[in-house]
């Protein structure tokens, strides 16, 4: 059924079409309202057989999901930010003990300075967690996700984290086809644990491991995400057959067949990253776009031969790495090692930046005019820097730099277009 | 009553009704945690633990689950490949036992298999320091999980650290017994079952190695309820205490009968039962025997300190009300008069 809904409702109704067993979160903007409405499906009884918890913080929130996973319920939670870094050991610890559980993370950045807005930075800080990380362009993608990553965590014995950008999408009210329970049902089987805590058939899980056995272990996580790589992209077709629309899978590709400039991005800003291309390719311009669905596992074969034809490839990423620069550009770029092409960096959209269309359109002339450089800050307001460094190398006490660049800004409000 | 004396007052399983007798004098026995894992000898934590579990396995026909904080019991219990457990357990992190154990008891409720019991376990640092946030939130949302805490008083399987149910004036590599305040400093710490009373859960218990048959009552008592419950056992670490090892069980009787360690019973917000003092013992007694106390005594002795020991436990005594007409005062064998 066709609806028009916030993002983060069509989450919650997808999340509740496949039958959680267990729900426990602990609040943070931009996630709440996924988890307000789960909550209320529960307590009204609209879903059924479902534990919702609040519980104290989001180390607690997955923790929760741990034990009740491991007793062989289908566990869920969403989080952002800092709530995903506040939860980091036991995300690492889900997928160490192997257990499918399934988290929203509305993408938001990280502080200090603190700040409540959309970028990569809290995804990009767990890509090496050992969970499979989606990224959603749309509110119907995001939807689409959720059902697939029941599917693939239960497959795989992994969790699955689906990526959607915080406020951009959580909280965009977008037209969205909501499936039916049956279709759900059938595409979602019930959770058969691969091992599970059961009083007739005892186990121990979470045992130590010593250098004698533990590299073997971690390399097995990786073959294990080198498998995900088949399954993602098998899952998402058989959910196009199934609901009748394209969602997920590694990668996705537009206009990029012939194109000499290739785009490559995650999550939302596709969307106005194909408003510019089109425009450019009406200007003549062979530029094209690259979708990345799948971070983790990265799809090194998929991107390669996505970008094999072009000359130059423009990794836009909302994340930064300090000190060394592009995090998905340096993966890009791993990818494409060996063939004759330039790959750029671009950091934008931090903090809830707004990347515009205008902006891009520039960006890729210059990409076009072989003018871009490898590490490149989209819209850096370079003068308001250089005052800041001049007061760094001027005294030593120099105050705070986040706050001494709020006071040159001004008023903030009345300069966000 | 006195059944017949072994120096302990402990009474004489086999003059006990079948009923009444310890769950690890019958022969059909569980064994949760199994011999042939790897704790030091006279560790009180793995003689708590198997007491505790298998009265729990007793009590719910072995219908249980069972999660552990890391830490000394997880470590000498599961050597990969090995394990010394056999019920259903589960390791994830230090931190989170408690919210991992009701995990597991959200599961089994979603499930409808509420028959399934859960127990956490973690020591006292996953208790009282690291995982006090998860079993608070445990304690509040009023879980259905029985969590024990072995507490021997600091951070043992890292090395002996100070935790904050480290003692005052006991000596750990973070509290040297250097300098004019040797030791761990007094007026801090944190008194968990209080706090766990205060959160008003259906019940508390504290309880020692040393009578190992009030602890098997209380996790049956324990496992009779609904809801968050938390039982804090005394267990006595040769290692960390630098004592004898035969002198577990001893010193963990001298805890309770300084009143150093008030072994009482709480349900709802309101103490209901405290063990009383039987033969009332100087601290002294306790801490000569245990090598974290030695800078107190010897060549350069700090009689000041004992006494401010000594003042812990009075204070206990007063406020638990530990005396009774049948408490036994007994002066300290090996102690000297002392001017006022």
């Amino acid at each position: 059924m066709l609806r028009q809904l916030e993002g983060s409702r069509a989450v919650a109704e997808a999340v509740a079409l496949c039958r959680p067993e267990v729900v426990c979160a602990y609040p943070i903007s931009p996630q709440t309202h996924i988890i307000e409405e789960i909550g209320a499906l529960v307590k009204s009884g609209q879903l059924v057989d479902c534990e919702f918890i609040n519980v104290e913080s989001e180390f607690a929130a997955m923790s929760v999901c741990i034990g009740a996973s491991a007793t062989g319920a289908r566990a869920y939670t969403a989080t952002a930010s800092q709530g995903l870094l506040f939860m980091i050991e036991a995300v690492y610890n889900a997928s160490g003990l192997g257990l499918p559980i399934v988290m929203t993370l509305a993408n938001r950045a990280i502080g200090a300075p603190i700040n409540i807005w959309n970028d990569h930075s809290d995804a990009m800080a767990v890509r090496d967690t050992g969970w499979i990380q989606l990224f959603a362009e749309t509110n119907q993608e995001a939807l689409d996700l959720h059902i697939q990553a029941f599917r693939l965590a239960e497959e795989l014995s992994m969790p699955v984290m689906v990526c959607m950008d915080g406020f951009i999408l959580t909280h965009a009210f977008e037209a969205v086809e909501i499936p039916t329970q049956e279709q759900v049902d059938a595409f979602v089987p019930p959770y058969e644990p691969r091992q599970v805590l059961d009083p007739h058939e005892p186990v121990s899980i979470g045992a130590m491991v010593g250098p004698e056995a533990f590299e073997e272990v971690r390399y097995l996580a990786h073959v294990k995400q080198l498998q995900a790589l088949d399954l993602i992209p098998e899952i998402a077709a058989e959910f196009g057959g199934t609901f009748g629309r394209r969602s997920g899978g590694l990668v996705s590709t537009y206009r990029s067949e012939d194109a000499e400039v290739v785009v490559v991005a995650l999550g939302s800003v596709l969307g106005t990253i194909k408003d510019a291309v089109d425009d450019l390719r009406d200007q003549g311009t062979r530029i094209g776009v690259v979708g990345i669905g799948s971070f983790r596992p990265f799809p090194v074969a998929a991107v390669r031969d996505a970008l094999a034809g072009s000359r130059r490839v423009v990794v836009i990423e909302k994340a930064l790495a300090p000190g060394a620069g592009g995090i998905v550009a340096t993966d890009v770029a791993m990818a494409v090692a060996g063939l004759p092409l330039q790959t750029h960096a671009v950091i934008a959209g931090l903090g809830g930046r707004p990347i515009t269309k205008s902006s891009l359109m520039e960006l890729f002339r210059l990409a076009q005019s072989d003018l871009l450089e490898a590490l490149t800050f989209l819209d850096l307001d370079r003068s308001l820097v250089e005052r800041e460094l001049e007061r760094m190398a001027r005294r030593r006490r120099s105050g705070p730099t986040a706050e001494n660049v709020l006071r040159d800004v001004g008023i903030v409000s009345a300069r966000v277009t | 009553m006195k059944f017949y004396q072994t120096g302990s007052f402990a009474a004489g399983n086999r003059l006990l009704p079948l009923e009444q007798r310890s769950v690890q004098a019958d022969a059909q026995r569980t064994n949760s945690l199994n011999s042939g894992h790897r704790a030091c000898q006279g560790c009180g934590e793995a003689l708590g633990a198997r007491f505790a579990l298998d009265a729990a396995m007793r009590a719910t026909g072995g219908d249980m689950i069972a999660v552990n904080a890391t830490g000394c019991l997880e470590v000498f219990s599961t050597p990969y490949p090995e394990t010394a457990w056999r019920i259903p357990w589960l390791h994830s992190l230090f931190a989170n036992a408690p919210a991992v154990a009701t995990g597991v008891a959200a599961a089994l409720r979603a499930k409808g298999r509420t028959d399934t019991r859960v127990v956490a376990q973690a020591g006292d640092g996953g208790t009282v320091d690291i995982g006090f946030g998860c079993l608070s939130g445990m304690f509040e949302r009023n879980d259905d999980v029985l969590f024990v805490c072995y507490d021997n008083e600091g951070y043992m399987n890292t090395g002996v650290q100070r935790s904050s149910a480290t003692p005052p004036g006991a000596r750990t590599a973070t509290t040297e017994a250097v300098g004019p305040e040797p030791g761990n400093v007094f007026g801090q710490g944190k008194d968990v079952p209080l706090l766990a009373v205060a959160h008003e859960i259906p019940y508390v218990a504290t309880a020692t190695v040393s009578e190992l048959r009030d602890l098997e009552f209380k996790v049956r008592y324990a496992m009779t309820l609904r809801g968050a419950r938390y039982i804090h056992v005394l267990v006595p670490c040769p290692l960390g205490w630098q004592s004898a090892s035969a002198d577990t069980v001893l010193l963990a009787r001298l805890a309770k009968e300084t009143g150093l360690f008030p072994v009482f019973e709480a349900e709802h917000g309101e103490i209901t039962g405290v063990s009383k003092i039987r033969r009332r013992v100087p601290v002294e007694d306790y801490l000569r025997l245990q090598g974290r106390y030695r800078h107190l005594f010897g060549t350069s002795p700090r009689p000041d300190i004992v006494d401010r020991i000594q003042a812990i436990a009075d204070r206990n005594i007063r406020r638990f009300d530990l005396l009774d007409d049948h408490s036994e005062q007994v002066s300290s064998a090996g102690r000297g008069e002392r001017g006022p």
